[in-house]
């Protein structure tokens, strides 16, 4: 059995697929938000400074994938540990090295690997735009503002994913996302524009 | 030699791997093994089944090994068949 065919059968048997779908958006979400506030608050205060907008944004990010980490691992191990002694204790058998034990330990690595990479992956590519600004390539708008529309892409995106979970249009679930997007940029140039 | 061609195990098992999985995994754990699984008592944790194996020569260690792999574990082996097929052919 391939690893990945493995991951797949302990996700399914644990039934946490849809566990590691829910941290991917939400912590993705976050991801982006994040960006899209830090960004939005660059455009107010001091957009020339490219170097300097990337180390920020890139501190965050880094610190938004560790507590993405770290919070899932520690939360999902003990999920993971509590309904293996249940069944344990439903099977009066040791399951340390059946599959479920196998899922107990292996499973809360991936999902805080998905909660960790999720805006790990979303903020790099929003910061895209800055790096290649920085590095001489010519963008059509502003670097900050291409961020700004990467952002709002991935968030809408975002959306459109979870529409497609839930069953449901997937252009209202994106704009729904997107409009969230917005309004949280309205808030922070009403609060720090003025 | 004498060969095992059929079993009759009782087994506990948890809800998951589901019982197609379940028994595909058994399948695997020989080359012609036929597997008939009925499922005898389901309660909140745990399902009671009956799970008959056969096949030209099978394994039991093989067979025990993919149920405990998957979290089961055999409570009895009600029914065996076995022949003896001569060496000398």
């Amino acid at each position: 059995m391939n690893l990945l065919r493995q991951l797949s059968f302990l996700l399914r048997i644990t039934r946490s697929q849809g566990i590691v779908r829910r941290y991917f958006v939400v912590n993705g979400f976050d991801g982006a938000l994040a960006m899209l506030g830090l960004i939005i608050g660059f455009i107010i205060s001091a957009p020339d400074n490219i170097p300097v907008i990337i180390n920020v944004c890139l501190g965050a990010t880094i610190a938004l994938s560790m507590s993405g980490i770290s919070s899932a691992y520690i939360s999902e191990e003990a999920e993971r540990k509590r309904a293996l002694e249940k069944l344990q204790g439903a099977m009066v058998a040791d399951l340390q090295e059946s599959a479920h034990g196998k899922a107990a330990r292996r499973v809360p690595l991936v999902v805080a690997l998905v909660n960790g990479s999720a805006p790990l992956v979303i903020s790099l590519l929003i910061l895209l735009p800055l790096w290649l600004a920085q590095h001489g390539v010519a963008l059509p708008i502003s670097p900050l503002y291409a961020a700004i529309v990467v952002a709002l892409l991935l968030i809408f995106l975002l959306g459109v994913f979870l529409g497609r979970i839930a069953g449901v249009s997937w252009l209202r679930s994106g704009t729904k996302t997107l409009l969230i997007a917005l309004l949280t940029a309205a808030i922070i140039y009403l609060l720090e524009g003025y | 030699m004498v060969i095992i061609n059929r079993i009759v195990l009782d087994v506990l098992k948890p809800h998951q791997p589901n019982v197609i999985e379940f028994s595909q995994t058994i399948a695997q754990a020989g080359p012609d093994y036929q597997v008939s699984l009925t499922v005898i008592e389901m309660d909140e944790n745990t399902e009671t089944l009956e799970i008959e194996v056969q096949g030209k020569a099978l394994d039991f260690e093989a067979i025990q090994a993919a149920i405990t792999g998957m979290g089961g574990s055999v409570h009895s082996l009600d029914v065996v068949e076995v022949s003896h097929e001569s060496d000398d052919g």
